[in-house]
């Protein structure tokens, strides 16, 4: 009986592809009936056209190739990336972007971590930032403008809301305004948690730097300078993308800080609207809390102070 | 005999093909290799390592493999069946079709038209095309088995017929998607949910197109090279039936420690571990036929090419469920470990059974023998060495960037910044691309000797007419 089936190509075809649908049907077709495999966070939004076209590019160039956009719920994975990745997050992505390969870093949490002038040098020269990058550079995406028409068409596939006015004002904007829209709202729907507990608005006491003026802490703070904040902050401490380390100023307000707010920056980073000691953010630094221990952080204080004391 | 020699021109085009499209395959593979460690070889906007990658996975998958399945399978359909090709007309039309619609892939692909999931790159209207391939290659399949001369259907039938079946399904499935315009489309599964189709989909490519037609072709010709009888037909039963059962619970494997549902996860780690026992089943078989003549191994220069090719299966996949584990998972998922693991079935399994089944098929078409064994030892070590080079060197830098991802200082912060574990990575990417030099080599050498073959047929032929 059994062995008719090696005689009969049809029936043998019939169970073959049987076989194969139990599997496909209890893994993949009836999770997809369930709400379980459709979730979305209550504050994620629709892309908007600029990132969408966005996102379209980095499908384009093949992004995805080099960059996952997933932090498993792993100790130091949310350490180097942040919160690791909710199911609810990815409700607008046609196809899901997680990716199986990090040759560069991960991009799930990437949105707002720098600001939009970082992007823009780093696209156009990875390695001007990283010296040891493999990045390939993508500068010439600034020489191409985007074609409304079809993002417009793309907006309607995905049933994305828009207006005209949306629409309108990509005329202007190049492809890598759109990319660097995407990277920035990649990750934005969970909030991300301080570093640290937040501070009181003025600080009442202050701690010294322990390693203050200690020429070993001086030259390990000047290698850590030049790996972590020189592509902002400049050779010196001139500023560039981030404001000046070495002019009288802090957040903006005139008049210079104590150590431990530097501390508490380096640490913390910032972002928009946060306050330190009684003084307002508006751009976006990373935070280096858990890329560099506290004394290293104390050592590149006590690098800057001789950069301001060279000044 | 003169019956069959029509669709063995077919049959040989397919080969051709394919070899071709390997070759390009082969070479974008090194290029892209050498852009690891020298970003200054990425050319935008066409030859960037993100469209690149692509256009080297694709030519490989669809150039390559799929190429060589359709003229293995129409090959092996025609022995097995003991008739000629039920349609010789469409299966000659099906490979110009194939040759089109490759020229067509590689082309999009360069201009970056992408549905960025993996495998199934290619946009919409270039999967209607590859749906229309298959029902062409499936109709022709299927009508000259129905129209067999040979009441009994051997093992390798079995696996054709599989793969005819579940490629088609996870194809059309996978590529299902919302157009919007001719060049772009969104997928019709969304988030969470898309991440579950497309790795059932990534998994089961591999399964039915890297191990069920290869599995044909190892049940076939390795005992048509020998001479010697498979070990067991009932261990070919039982293997085949749960090997295609248990195949398509496995793909969220790829997805462990990512937001998809745990209890999908944990089934798929499940029934990975349980995929040991049929994959094995297959390569216990496969031994303990070469096991009842060892000899062969030193007086048939093919037997060799089998033997290793099973033995990185087994290899293969019994790394591959340990991978699923989530213990490893954690260490080596996303890092360069999984490519090293990938090249040793494709480079190794897929690539050593594949091309020792060309050498035995080429000199049957022209009714003569191999051009050169010589030849085809040195092929045979040149790409043995150069996969060992690739996948040995990924492992290592694989344990190391999963490892360096994960160390802290003694207090708790992190010990390296992502740039400096990329800076360790550049001594193994240029040892791999060592190991893909000393491959290619190695293939050269197999084209060499398939056109000398050729050349020696075809002079071989004018002479007993003349």
């Amino acid at each position: 009986m059994a062995g008719d089936l090696y005689n009969k190509p049809i029936l043998f075809a019939i169970v073959a592809a049987a076989v194969v649908l139990i599997g496909t049907a209890v893994t993949m077709f009836i999770p997809m009936l369930t709400a379980e495999m459709h979730p979305k966070l209550s504050n994620l939004k629709p892309y908007t056209a600029l990132q969408l076209a966005g996102k379209d590019i980095y499908q384009r160039e093949g992004c995805n190739n080099c960059h996952t956009q997933t932090v498993r719920p792993l100790k130091t994975e949310v350490m180097r990336y942040g919160e690791y990745s909710k199911a609810g997050e990815f409700a607008y992505d046609r196809p899901f972007l997680w990716g199986s390969k990090r040759t560069g870093p991960d991009l799930a949490r990437i949105g707002g971590k720098y600001p939009d002038k970082w992007h823009e040098i780093h696209f156009d020269n990875p390695q001007s930032m990283f010296a040891e990058s493999n990045m390939p550079a993508y500068g010439w995406l600034k020489n191409n403008t985007l074609d409304p028409a079809s993002i417009e068409r793309h907006m309607k596939a995905n049933d994305f809301p828009y207006t005209s006015d949306d629409m309108a004002q990509l005329k202007d904007k190049t492809e890598l305004d759109a990319l660097i829209a995407y990277v920035q709202v990649i990750g934005t729907a969970v909030k991300k948690a301080p570093a640290t507990a937040a501070q009181p608005a003025i600080k009442e006491t202050h701690i010294p730097n322990p390693l203050a003026g200690d020429p070993v802490a001086i030259k390990q703070g000047a290698a850590m300078y030049k790996q972590h904040c020189v592509a902002c902050h400049g050779d010196n401490g001139q500023g560039g993308i981030g404001p000046s380390l070495v002019d009288k100023m802090f957040l903006y307000v005139a008049g210079d800080m104590p150590d431990d707010d530097y501390f508490e920056i380096i640490n913390n980073g910032t972002q928009p609207g946060m306050i330190e000691d009684g003084r307002t953010a508006k751009g976006g630094m990373p935070s280096y809390s858990n890329t560099l221990d506290k004394n290293k952080i104390w050592a590149l204080v006590a690098y800057i102070r001789s950069l301001q004391a060279k000044k | 005999m003169s019956d069959y020699r029509y669709d063995n021109q077919t049959v040989k085009g397919f080969i051709v093909s394919s070899i071709f499209w390997g070759v390009v395959g082969i070479v974008i593979g090194l290029w892209i290799s050498v852009q690891m460690w020298m970003p200054s070889l990425n050319i935008p906007p066409f030859f960037t390592f993100g469209r690149l990658r692509v256009v080297h996975t694709n030519g490989l998958a669809f150039g390559l493999g799929i190429g060589a399945i359709f003229g293995i399978f129409y090959y092996i359909v025609m022995r097995l069946t003991k008739r000629p090709l039920l349609f010789p007309k469409l299966a000659r039309f099906h490979l110009y079709l194939f040759n089109t619609a490759i020229v067509l892939a590689a082309l999009s692909l360069l201009a970056g038209m992408n549905q960025s999931l993996e495998y199934a790159e290619l946009e919409w209207p270039l999967d209607i095309g590859v749906v229309i391939l298959w029902v062409i290659f499936a109709v022709n399949i299927f009508g000259t088995i129905i129209k067999r001369k040979e009441e009994q259907m051997y093992i390798s039938l079995w696996y054709v017929i599989a793969t005819v079946i579940a490629v088609a399904v996870l194809y059309i499935v996978n590529n299902l998607s919302i157009p919007a315009g001719l060049t772009k489309s969104y997928h019709l599964f969304a988030g969470v949910n898309s991440a579950n189709v497309q790795w059932w989909y990534g998994h089961n490519a591999v399964g039915f197109i890297f191990t069920t037609p290869i599995l044909a072709m190892f049940y076939y010709f390795l005992p048509k090279s020998t001479g010697l009888p498979i070990f067991s037909h009932r261990l070919s039963i039982i293997a085949f039936w749960s090997l295609v059962f248990a195949y398509l619970w496995t793909g969220a494997h790829h997805l462990v420690y990512t937001p998809l549902p745990d209890w999908i996860q944990t089934l798929a780690i499940a029934f990975t571990i349980f995929l040991i026992a049929p994959s094995w089943g297959s390569v216990v078989n496969g031994y303990y036929t070469v096991g009842s003549d060892w000899s062969k191994m030193q007086t048939n220069y093919l037997t060799k090419f089998f033997i290793l090719g099973i033995t990185f299966y087994g290899l293969q996949t019994v790394q591959g469920p340990t991978q699923g584990l989530r213990v490893v998972s954690q260490l080596i998922h996303y890092t360069d470990w999984v490519p090293g693991h990938v090249h040793m079935g494709t480079m190794g399994w897929v690539t050593l059974t594949a091309v020792a089944s060309i050498y035995y098929i080429i000199p049957k078409i022209y009714n003569t023998e191999i051009y050169s064994e010589r030849i085809a030892n040195i092929h045979f070590w040149l790409v043995l060495i150069g996969q060992l080079i690739f996948s040995i060197t990924m492992w290592i830098t694989g344990i190391m960037q999963g490892a360096l991802w994960k160390a802290t200082t003694s207090d708790g912060s992190l010990k390296y910044t992502f740039m400096e574990i990329v800076a360790k990575n550049y001594p193994y990417w240029k040892m791999r691309t060592l190991g893909g030099v000393i491959f290619t080599v190695g293939m050269l050498f197999f084209i060499y000797n398939i056109y000398m073959t050729m050349r020696k047929g075809k002079l071989e032929l004018a002479g007993a007419k003349a």
